[in-house]
């Protein structure tokens, strides 16, 4: 059997080609990695503030409105890579931004917000990334689009781009909200 | 016109690649001399057509042809120069013609370099070379090519990402793809022994210039990009354990242990088919990398615009090449018999130790970077690993490692006997102990409890390191290149561990929101804030803070980080100003505007962090001399082999 040692990285081999093959059919697109939670409820959560550890945000408090929830962290790069795109929808007013600081340092997540500008209206801890595993999170970033009835409209994955933006969540949001877009940029 | 000729050079040079894969490959098999002959006129007609077509695309770039689609994504009229030609490889497109014209220079080279080998192995190293180029060159014209038209030409171009817009964005991709590539040539020579069944001493003297070429310029291309993401990114960060940054550290890892397992080869003719698993795997992992990269499986700071049908190409294209070789290694690697033994304490078993733990580094690595992907196949829920995993998992790894380098350079070949060695070996590791000690508590305070432990290694593996060449001077023996390249390259590593344990464990960085004359203190610097101005560059604007830096009173320079919008993209980045005093760096960056004239500013200081990028270029620096090692010189009809051991006697470099 001593034959086997040197076929065996060519098993392993195949067994990875698999992975990838499934790979690509799962994921055949950042816009069409399917999330099963499109089109169904948010998952309920009720996590700490950032800011204020003793105040919690919970799903409950965002019904009725239009919101992105964006899965982030301090220890992500291309998290900060995204940072700017963020401050610009938050400028815009179109759509507050709820963070899910996740896996991340208090302190650190505090002190990046300082520096780089806070985008986010609330921001939620997921210390232990229990939180994200509810939302399927594959990687931080990762952005959902909520509506006021809490259904998951859109998810979209990567740092957010212009086109991401313009794209892929504006026309999803309603038509009053769309037209403010217009006329301001 | 220049665009249709780019895209007509490369179909030729996919066609000669062609050739130049069926001649090398069958020619020796069917002992054709004249298909053998044709070898190399098609690598050279293969290297001018897609040096041409090269060409074109930068000609394209340099006349702001918004016709080309391509060009219209990625430049603009407003781009300086510079950026205009670094743009060819600032997306995936271009970044391909890049690739494959690195392809064609090293298979110029190796075609040059086979000359003097037996014909039937050049041949056959250049076949599988001309293999490669050809896959490269279909992939890019059926799924990425450069040159498809817009019609109507655009008015101007969407420009170049501003984050890429950067010095190292022209320096990191060339000199990273270099190292890339450069591994296909040893895959090829390990391609070329195995389609012969026969690997032996010689075989290892060839392979390993190549190999420690490609290592040279991966190590050069890693640091470049880690010093990029250092000032550009603006969070003072040099290193993520971002996918994409791991794609180009496996095949380091790798590649690393290839070439200690080929001094084995060469050395004792041990590690036949170890050597050329690795070699087949250091590629693969490069090929992998841009598997990853390119998919769109993995999300990354770097990724390309993906695609499912680019992915699936470059599936097909892995299956082909890993696959074959693999296959071919599953029937050609039992036949290679090493016979020699080698006793525990021999430096055989050193360098064993040494591929084993740069092996389960890799596999750890490459375990954090699948495992999202692989969970998410195998629908066993989602996840995401980042530094908590990355870290501890590679310390694990990397300690036995460098403990083992100061006494195993040492360690004779075949034999054990340390003991003439015992007595200088004792006293550099209790200096490095006291240094490593004195070092982290009298000159600093605090630290972690591996950094005495993390200084001390480095010192000991540079002492250690320095021992031979130091005996060797005072008994006036010359030191042959070899030894100096590899000396100079594990002083490089004491370096590099040094530098990362004092900048893991003294920085020090502080947040601070300052009006105009205030003040903030870090350690023993003293930040004084001037207040900004509005800054103007050649495609963008913004305003610029001035800050005076001064430590215990005596000055240290005026900083000025900059907070830029782009005005094509509307992008936003931060130009954090990095000043190096002494042999720390002190970085600032300017944060947010937050009213009354007040501006958050982020501080750091980060002890000998330049001194990692230093490290690295050393290392590399120590491979490059080891190559221009006498040795590795080629004589004519190289068939009969001269015997390199005999020549030397003790303490040959690893």
């Amino acid at each position: 059997m001593s034959r086997l040692r040197f076929i065996l990285p060519l098993l392993l081999f195949a067994l990875l080609v698999a992975v990838f093959a499934i790979g690509i059919r799962e994921s055949p697109d950042k816009d069409l990695i399917p999330s099963p939670l499109i089109g169904k409820p948010a998952p309920d959560f009720s996590l700490p503030n950032l800011t204020d550890p003793a105040q919690r945000v919970s799903s409950t408090q965002l019904r009725g409105h239009w919101y992105l929830l964006n899965v982030w962290g301090t220890w992500c790069g291309s998290c900060r890579m995204e940072h700017s795109m963020l401050l610009r929808i938050k400028q815009s007013g179109l759509i507050p931004l709820v963070g899910l600081d996740w896996k991340d340092d208090r302190d650190d997540a505090l002190s990046f917000l300082k520096q780089e500008g806070d985008p986010y209206a609330t921001i939620a801890v997921d210390r232990d990334g229990s939180e994200a595993i509810m939302w399927g999170v594959y990687g931080a970033p990762e952005t959902f689009l909520v509506n006021p009835q809490g259904i998951v409209i859109y998810k979209y994955i990567g740092p957010i781009t212009e086109q991401a933006w313009t794209q892929q969540i504006l026309p999803r949001l309603p038509m009053n909200q769309t037209a403010a877009a217009g006329a301001s940029s | 016109m220049i665009p249709e000729l780019g895209q007509f050079a490369l179909i030729l040079g996919m066609l000669l690649a062609g050739l130049q894969a069926f001649f090398g490959i069958v020619g020796p098999a069917l002992q054709r001399d004249r298909w053998m002959a044709a070898v190399t006129p098609a690598v050279s007609g293969q290297f001018v057509m897609v040096a041409t077509s090269m060409g074109c695309l930068v000609a394209s770039f340099v006349a702001n042809d918004f016709s080309v689609a391509y060009v219209a994504e990625n430049s603009n009229s407003s781009l300086p120069l510079f950026y205009r030609v670094a743009a060819v490889w600032g997306s995936h497109s271009g970044s391909l013609i890049l690739w494959i014209f690195l392809l064609a220079c090293w298979t110029l080279a190796a075609a040059v370099g086979t000359q003097r080998l037996p014909k039937a192995f050049a041949a056959r190293v250049l076949g599988v070379l001309g293999l490669i180029s050809f896959g490269f060159l279909l992939y890019t014209l059926a799924t990425s090519n450069p040159f498809l038209r817009l019609d109507p030409p655009w008015p101007d171009g969407e420009s170049l990402n501003p984050i890429l817009q950067d010095p190292g964005l022209a320096g990191h991709p060339p000199v990273l793809y270099t190292g890339y590539v450069g591994l296909a040539v040893a895959f090829a020579f390990a391609g070329a022994a195995m389609l012969e069944g026969r690997l032996d001493k010689d075989w290892a003297r060839w392979t390993r210039p190549w190999t420690t070429a490609a290592w040279a310029f991966l190590s050069c291309g890693i640091a470049l990009g880690s010093w990029w993401a250092y000032y550009t990114l603006g969070w003072g960060g040099f290193w993520f354990w971002d996918p994409v940054e791991n794609a180009s550290f496996m095949p380091w890892l790798m590649a690393t242990a290839l070439i200690h397992s080929l001094a084995v080869t060469e050395k004792r003719g041990l590690f036949k088919s170890w050597t050329l698993l690795l070699a087949v795997l250091a590629f693969s992992l490069s090929l992998v990398g841009t598997f990853l990269v390119r998919s769109g499986v993995l999300v990354s700071v770097h990724s390309f615009a993906a695609s499912p049908t680019r992915g699936t190409f470059i599936l097909a294209f892995l299956i082909v090449m890993i696959g074959s070789a693999l296959a071919l290694y599953a029937w050609r690697a039992p036949l290679l018999k090493s016979d020699a033994g080698f006793e525990l304490t021999a430096r055989e078993s050193f360098l064993l130790f040494n591929n084993i733990l740069l092996v389960t580094a890799c596999a750890t690595v490459f375990a954090g970077t699948m495992a999202p992907l692989i969970s998410s196949a195998l629908n066993l829920g989602k996840l995401s690993v980042g530094p908590p995993y990355f870290n501890p998992t590679f310390l694990l790894s990397m300690l036995p490692l460098l403990a083992l380098l100061p006494i195993g350079i040492h360690a004779r070949w075949k034999r054990g006997n340390l003991s003439e060695r015992t007595r200088p070996l004792i006293l550099t590791v209790i200096a490095a102990a006291v240094i490593g000690c004195a070092i982290v508590f009298g000159l600093f305070t605090g630290g972690r409890v591996l950094s005495p432990v993390g200084v001390a290694l480095g010192v000991w593996i540079i002492l250690s390191s320095l021992i031979d060449p130091l005996d060797r001077l005072r008994r006036h023996i010359t030191i042959p290149r070899a030894v100096l390249g590899m000396t100079l390259a594990h002083i490089g590593l004491g370096m590099f561990v040094i530098s990362i344990t004092s900048v893991e464990a003294f920085t020090a960085e502080r947040d601070v929101a300052l009006a105009q004359g205030e003040t903030a203190q870090l350690g023993a610097y003293d930040f004084r804030f001037e207040g900004v101005q509005p800054v103007e560059g050649p495609n963008y604007s913004g305003v610029g803070g001035t800050v005076i830096v001064t430590r215990n009173g005596a000055p240290v320079g005026v900083m000025h980080p900059e907070k830029r919008e782009y005005w094509v993209q509307h992008t936003v980045t931060t130009a954090s100003s990095i000043k190096m005093y002494r042999t720390s760096n002190v970085l600032v960056a300017l944060g947010q505007d937050l009213g009354d004239g007040r501006w958050s500013l982020r501080l750091q200081v980060r002890p000998l962090v330049s001194f990692i990028w230093l490290a690295a270029f050393i290392m590399a620096a120590g491979g490059m001399l080891g190559i221009s090692d006498r040795r590795y010189r080629l004589q004519r009809a190289e068939a009969p082999a001269i015997a390199p051991v005999a020549a030397i006697t003790r303490s040959e470099p690893g």
